[in-house]
């Protein structure tokens, strides 16, 4: 089956450049006339999770592969891993400095709201080791 | 297909084929083929930022002239507020709908007093909760374009309200019938505007059946002609014509819909990258704290439109001292102008002119092919091809309209890659280029 594999980079120290990638994910599922909604779940997810690298692990990759049937999102990073999870994806928790908080982000709602955007929902996460988040949205 | 009505068109004559209209088009809607500039009508909004760019003014918008005026047995003006920050020294809008009389018109109806009803109407539906916020201005149709091209999923938060100018024009219409006895065939009502999106409006208007305005006029034409009947004008000849106020003027640039709503949650963003930007924003649902956004695709508003005369920040400051004489506002909702009267009659509808294709197998398979052409192209956007990048270029030949060869890197197998001791920068390429192309001709001959 054919399948549309994208692959970017999120820079560690940069918020400038921080939602470029869920941008351009946006742009190619557009181009090819994905229903509205389901745009919107893939880049609002896909935004917290690049804005989540970029503020807790310096950075990391993701791989996206859109297929007939779904888009599969990965997120990888080196960071310093989630200590619990359960608390993590509990609404209003959040571990993000001050300075963070002042542009506005770290109102812990990153994880609680990719889950809820997406269709599928799995974290691999060691301390000391990095973050990878497994996501799915169908297409139907 | 329809055929669309673009009030923006190309004078080919003037047109030179460089690259600063394809490289400037929101929407990507402008390509250079066989050295002259071509209009993608599915994709034009009409905005005119190629007017803006183009340094041969090959680009125009089609306004009427007055002429077209002659048509008609009763004439109707309906001046944009942007028309007010026209004028040095003004301190009376009565001199400009006097003077605008004085020219050949029967009855002046101002679109800012239209505006204040809108305001009203609109202040209304916020309290009623009745609409997706953050709520978006629907006012600028070059912005209600570009939603329904680029951000279909924001059409739901637009305000379904009459644009000023159409209350404005229905108004107007009722008023003259009721005044003359004669029946709409003969009663002509223009707009006098400063853009070609809101001619391109009156001929296809995207939220109604059919616009009462028969025709635009632009400032810049109307201007020379209205500066010499208001100077003849003296004071005892003024009419009290002049109906709204602070509100209704200042919808004439960027902040004054917003500010006339009343309320403090507001954004307003003008120039079109800035538009674009706040809609993306939006559209991943970054921006849920405000009640409303007003856009609008000129920079600093209406009084940035292209067919205006005057700088947008002297009209700007013009206006602000013009608004000193005036009171808050002249008109709101009642009975007769009940917000439910002043809704869209006709949903609007996402354009599919983004689209690859209808269905969303086939779209893969074009993206798929297209990542593989875009791989190949040197990813300089030189626009040389004639589309806006090699994205564009790769797009354009997956959907059969142009080559890889349209690439002259690409046909000239021509490494852009710095790390490749033979790259020079382009214009030195091009020579080299030109020198081997002439040797290969000889060698032929």
């Amino acid at each position: 089956m054919d399948s549309i594999k994208l692959h970017y980079v999120v820079p560690g120290d940069d918020f400038t450049r921080a939602g470029a990638a869920s941008g351009d994910v946006k742009r190619n599922l557009k181009t090819l006339g994905i229903s509205p909604s389901i745009i919107r779940n893939v880049s609002i997810a896909m935004y917290e999770g690049e804005i989540n690298m970029v503020i807790h692990a310096g950075g990391g990759v993701i791989d996206v592969e859109i297929t007939e049937t779904e888009i599969i999102m990965t997120l990888a990073d080196k960071g310093p891993g989630i200590e619990n999870v359960e608390l993590a994806m509990s609404e209003g928790f959040s571990t993000a400095p001050d300075n963070i908080r002042s542009l506005g982000f770290g109102a812990g709602m990153g994880l609680p709201n990719i889950k809820k955007y997406t269709d599928e929902f799995s974290i691999d996460t060691k301390v000391g080791e990095g973050t990878t988040l497994n996501l799915k949205v169908y297409l139907q | 297909m329809t055929t669309l009505f673009h009030s923006v068109r190309l004078d080919a004559d003037k047109c030179q084929g460089c690259t600063n209209c394809i490289k400037r088009c929101p929407t990507q809607a402008i390509r250079v083929r066989n050295k002259k500039a071509y209009i993608i009508s599915d994709r034009c909004i009409d905005c005119g930022e190629c007017i803006r760019v183009c340094p041969h003014h090959a680009k125009y918008a089609v306004t009427e002239s007055f002429n077209e005026l002659l048509k008609y047995k009763y004439r109707v003006a309906l001046p944009a507020p942007a028309l007010y920050g026209q004028f040095n020294n003004l301190e009376n809008v009565d001199y400009v709908l006097t003077g605008l009389k004085k020219m050949g018109f029967d009855q002046v109806t101002e679109v800012s007093k239209a505006a204040e009803l809108i305001s009203s109407a609109t202040r209304v539906m916020i309290e009623s909760g009745v609409l997706r916020k953050p709520i978006i201005s629907s006012a600028c149709p070059a912005v209600l374009r570009l939603i329904r091209t680029r951000f279909p999923n924001l059409i739901g938060n637009l305000l379904p309200l009459y644009t000023p100018v159409d209350l404005a024009a229905t108004i107007a219409r009722e008023e003259a019938k009721k005044e003359t006895g004669l029946t709409d065939e003969e009663i002509g009502v223009f707009f006098l505007t400063p853009c070609p999106a809101k001619r391109t409006a009156v001929t296809n208007p995207l939220c109604y059946e059919k616009s009462g305005i028969n025709g635009a006029i632009a400032i810049k034409d109307i201007y020379p002609v209205l500066v010499q009947n208001m100077d003849r004008l003296t004071e005892p000849e003024l009419e009290p014509l002049g109906d709204s106020g602070i509100i209704g003027v200042s919808w004439a640039q960027s902040g004054g819909e917003a500010a006339g709503l009343l309320k403090e949650r507001y954004l307003a963003a003008d120039g079109i990258e800035n538009v674009i930007n706040v809609l993306e924003e939006l559209e991943d649902e970054k921006l849920n704290d405000l009640d409303f956004i007003e856009l609008n695709c000129c920079t600093g508003g209406c009084v940035g439109g292209v067919l205006t005369v005057e700088n947008p920040y002297v009209a700007k400051a013009r206006i602000q001292r013009l608004r000193k004489f005036m009171p808050v506002s002249c008109n709101s909702v009642s009975d007769e102008y009940d917000p439910d009267n002043l809704s869209w009659t006709k949903e609007l509808s996402p354009s599919p002119a983004m689209k690859l294709a209808d269905n969303v197998v086939k779209a893969m398979r074009m993206m798929t092919k297209l990542k593989e052409i875009e791989a190949n192209l040197p990813g300089l956007d030189c626009g040389i091809c004639g589309a806006p990048s090699c994205r564009a270029l790769a797009e354009d030949i997956v959907r059969g309209y142009a080559e890889e060869t349209d690439c002259l890197l690409h046909k000239y197998k021509i490494s852009p890659t710095h790390e490749d001791e033979d790259w020079l920068p382009l214009p030195f390429r091009m020579k080299v280029m030109g020198d081997d192309l002439n040797e290969e001709k000889n060698n032929e001959g």
